[in-house]
């Protein structure tokens, strides 16, 4: 125990506080989850669009979005808007900003590819059979996309729940920042706490995540069919 | 005097610049069975693909009982409800059951009842043999059993003139039968339809009026008997014989 430096995580509410930390963490991921589904079948939809301006607006703003860290992107939103906008947004607003920007994003290129997955004569049997274009995308294209899309956007959740390891640098309190208080604190008397805590870390995220993707797989196998 | 279904005059598609279809003159009655044949690439899918405003044309104008039909126009999905089209492929939609697949447009789009359009769809897959098939998906079928569901699929919108297009091309040779055997069930309820096909016994079995497509042109046209017999034109003649079996000769 002394060597793993463990015992830190028995002293006092050491280990409730690693749990709220990743509390923290997954609060902001699934907020941003929640915002980035709806929003990006929207942007992912027109990205499908004939519209060529539209086509290439979002083109842009997928592009920044992947080409730019997140941690960039983070100082940018909290930092960059307090000076140059005069706003004074709170650390796990700033990051529940950029993480539903981000998802979006990667969202729409994922229901793009989606949609355009879906066979040309899907759409023309749908005009044959006088559906509306909405009636189309509704019953039709949609539904079909949603099978190939479901494992996919799971990634995406355990890519950004482990992603948010990078708000600690704005100064939100999660998982990661709550680690480095405990050793801090305990580093007079378990100088092995690093070892330890951060052990614990990797299991807990570990935890969340693993159930996460044998879903996703799950939904992958069944997607085949 | 008969009832004109369907009339084409001077029909002109282009693709980038290549002509297609390069004035097509016809006109289709009631009740009349059309077969259309040619080699491949001559422009066949396409001139289906025009008469229902799948593909927007170039010239000439198509009319449906005396209505332009016209890509993007505001009164097409009315007149396109009077067509009925099936393809090569077997287009169902894969997520739905066989009888989801045949209710869901006239629901949505006639805006009919529910288990009334199930009693018709029951009655139509039995029809055609595939009474058991309604609960199944289409993964479940044979290419046959789909194609024949598209065909239901396709009649339950109660359409006036039903087109064809090359509908058991990619069925394994043991299945054409069941499907074409639909076909002929059709035409002689006296249904107004056009058949794309390259199968030739079928073709002549079935027509009132044989039509022989080259190049985007209608070279040929005029009754089975004498079109399989003595045809007209040279084209023709060495299309028909390529579907001659003939023994290589041994000196
Ligand atoms: N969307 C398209 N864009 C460009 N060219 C096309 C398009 N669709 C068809 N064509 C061309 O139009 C011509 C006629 O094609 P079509 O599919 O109508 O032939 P077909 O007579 O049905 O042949 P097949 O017997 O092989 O089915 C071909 O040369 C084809 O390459
Ligand atoms: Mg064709």
């Amino acid at each position: 125990m002394q060597a793993l430096g463990l015992e830190v995580l028995f002293k006092g509410t050491n280990f409730i506080r690693l749990l709220g930390g990743l509390g923290v963490a997954l609060k902001i991921s699934l907020l941003a989850v929640l915002i980035s589904i709806p929003a990006g079948i929207l942007l992912g939809t027109l990205m499908t669009a004939s519209n060529p301006v539209i086509r290439a607006i979002l083109r842009l703003y997928l592009e920044v979005m992947r080409i730019m860290p997140q941690l960039v992107l983070l100082f940018l939103v909290f930092f960059g808007t307090t000076r140059a906008l005069g706003w004074d947004l709170s650390g796990e607003t700033s990051a529940l900003i950029v993480f539903s920007l981000w998802g979006t994003a990667e969202m729409s290129d994922l229901v793009r590819g989606a949609i355009i997955s879906i066979p040309k004569h899907q759409y023309e049997s749908a005009a044959a059979l006088c559906l509306t274009l909405p009636q189309t995308y509704y019953h039709i294209i949609f539904p079909q996309a949603l099978r190939r899309l479901l494992p996919l956007s799971i990634n995406l959740i355990t890519r950004m729940i482990k992603t948010t390891s990078l708000i600690l640098m704005i100064g939100v309190v999660e998982v990661i920042k709550v680690s480095q208080q405990i050793i801090e604190a305990n580093r007079m008397s378990s100088p092995n706490a690093a070892f330890g805590v951060y052990l614990t870390v990797l299991l807990l995220y570990f935890a969340a995540c693993f159930p996460i993707s044998m879903l996703a797989r799950f939904l992958e196998k069944r997607a085949e069919i | 005097m008969s009832e004109k279904v369907l009339t084409l005059r001077g029909v002109v598609k282009e693709f980038e610049g290549q002509t297609i279809l390069d004035g097509i003159d016809l006109e289709v009655e009631k009740g009349e069975v059309v077969v259309i044949i040619g080699p491949s690439g001559c422009g066949k899918s396409t001139l289906l693909r025009c008469i229902n405003a799948l593909e927007p044309i170039q010239g000439g104008e198509i009319l449906l009982q005396g209505s332009p039909v016209k890509a993007g126009d505001k009164n097409l999905p009315v007149l396109r409800q009077k067509i009925g089209m099936v393809f090569q492929s077997y287009d169902l939609f894969p997520h739905m059951t066989i009888m989801d697949n045949i209710t869901l447009a006239p629901r949505k789009v006639h805006k009919r009842d529910k288990a009334e359009v199930e009693r018709e769809a029951a009655e139509l897959l039995s029809r055609v043999g595939l009474a058991d098939k309604a609960k199944s998906f289409p993964r479940q079928l044979s290419g046959g059993q789909k194609q024949r569901v598209a065909i239901v699929r396709m009649l339950i919108m109660h359409p006036e003139i039903l087109l064809f297009d090359e509908v058991t091309a990619a069925l394994d040779p043991e299945m054409v039968r069941e499907v074409l055997d639909v076909m002929l069930e059709l035409a002689k309820q006296g249904r107004t339809m056009i058949i794309v096909t390259h199968e030739m016994a079928f073709a002549r079995a079935v027509a009132h009026r044989m039509i022989f497509i080259d190049e985007g042109r209608i070279v040929e046209e005029g009754k089975p008997d004498e079109f399989f017999e003595s045809p007209k034109t040279e084209r023709a003649r060495n299309f028909l014989n390529m579907f001659r079996f003939q023994p290589a000769s041994r000196s």
